[in-house]
């Protein structure tokens, strides 16, 4: 996986250890987004065929290259749907998502 | 101008595996961040990014999170393409070498708020490349009419009724006047076709002087879609010629897609809910304006 990862964001103890601008470190991510969830997607992995059009569409960029599979970094998944509306073979469902 | 054969051409299969914008806040099924993650896909990691107030900076930079993996900054409103000009000359004269300075911003704060800083850096022709992804209003503020809203939307500022069929002016020809300044490289893009807006990125990166793409990117929050069509909303506009794919280069310009028959623009508008709306007599202003300006392009833009 090549997506940054959620890292603990420790609280500055001295002035010095503040950004000098509004910016921090860059991909540096406190927290996630799979919160957001309603849906997620669930891959049939006979019916894909690598064709990657989800990888390029996903707004989130969460789907990855995984041995010649997809995967999805369920971290950060929204629960679009734009994958799985945009796949040629529909090989991806949107499911509920349950506690 | 350089010799466009000789540029390696990138798709889904070859481009990096690094994500540049990973993380951000964005709705679910933006429209914007797909056009923002695939055009840094591209550029790749020796990247400057500026990005004056607007969704992609709100939802990117929420301080300690910083969604961009590049070297990005917030700029000022009016001043993105100043900041990216000041960027690109000043990573120039300490010596860097092999990088490319991109100026993200939204219909709003290109067309309208950083209208004059986008002139005077496309005059002095800097290395920036300035992204445009429209989205028809100002999105982040809570929809508000921007001077790239086309007739018939309704937005807070435009609302409409009896009187009103909500924004009462069409969409500015923005490619026109930016190709006007006689720019190195203009072009126009959608989301809807991402393999094209792939390979004008491409070209831009590749270009010396200032570059230039309005990239249409829908967004399911301020059009009434449902997330998942996001991408599909965005080329049935395409498909229905209420935008058109172009470029400009060389003095010349040229319609790169130039369907025989249009799709129902009544279908298109009817999907979404900014434009519900709509009587019978409005959408019929929107296809004779459509018309007309097909008309116009196909007559001067077509290679003879």
């Amino acid at each position: 996986m090549n997506q940054p990862k959620k890292q603990e964001f420790k609280t500055p103890k001295h002035i010095d250890d503040y950004p000098t601008g509004p910016q921090y470190t860059a991909g540096f991510l406190p927290e996630t987004n799979a919160g957001w969830r309603t849906v997620r997607p669930l891959v049939d992995h006979e019916a894909c065929v690598f064709c990657l059009r989800c990888y390029m569409l996903c707004p989130d960029g969460t789907i990855f290259k995984d041995n010649g599979k997809i995967n999805i970094d369920m971290d950060y998944c929204k629960g679009c749907g734009v994958c799985a509306f945009e796949c040629p073979k529909d090989a991806i469902t949107m499911i509920k998502e349950e506690l | 101008m350089n010799n466009m054969l000789a540029i390696p051409k990138v798709n889904v299969k070859n481009m990096t595996d690094k994500e540049f914008f990973y993380g951000h806040k964005a709705c679910a099924g933006c429209g914007g961040s797909i056009a923002v993650r695939l055009a840094l896909k591209v550029l790749g990691e020796r990247t400057f990014a500026a990005l004056p107030a607007g969704c992609m900076s709100a939802v990117g930079f929420i301080y300690p999170q910083m969604a961009f993996n590049i070297n990005a900054l917030i700029t000022t409103f009016p001043g993105a393409a100043s900041m990216g000009s000041g960027i690109a000359v000043g990573a120039k004269a300490i010596g860097l070498k092999d990088f490319k300075t991109v100026v993200i911003a939204g219909d709003g704060g290109t067309a309208d708020i950083g209208f004059q800083a986008l002139s005077g850096m496309i005059d002095r022709n800097d290395d920036v490349l300035y992204i445009c992804y429209d989205n028809e209003a100002y999105m982040n503020t809570g929809i508000q009419k921007s001077g790239l809203t086309p007739y018939g939307t309704k937005t807070t500022t435009t609302p409409t009724g009896k009187n009103l069929p909500g924004s009462v002016t069409h969409k500015k020809n923005l490619f026109e006047i930016i190709a006007a300044h006689d720019i190195a490289y203009a072009a126009t893009a959608s989301i809807g076709y991402p393999q094209d807006f792939i390979n004008k990125v491409n070209k831009a990166k590749h270009t010396k002087g200032t570059s230039f793409i309005h990239v249409y990117a829908s967004c399911p929050t301020g059009w009434g879609t449902p997330t998942e069509t996001s991408v599909d909303i965005a080329k049935e506009a395409v498909d229905c010629g209420l935008i058109f794919l172009a470029e400009y280069e060389n003095g010349e310009y040229k319609l790169n897609r130039n369907p025989k028959n249009f799709k129902s623009v009544n279908d298109y508008l009817a999907k979404q809910g900014r434009f519900k709306h709509m009587s019978d007599r409005d959408i019929e202003i929107v296809s004779s304006n459509r018309d007309k300006k097909w008309e116009r392009m196909r007559k001067h833009w077509l290679q003879k």
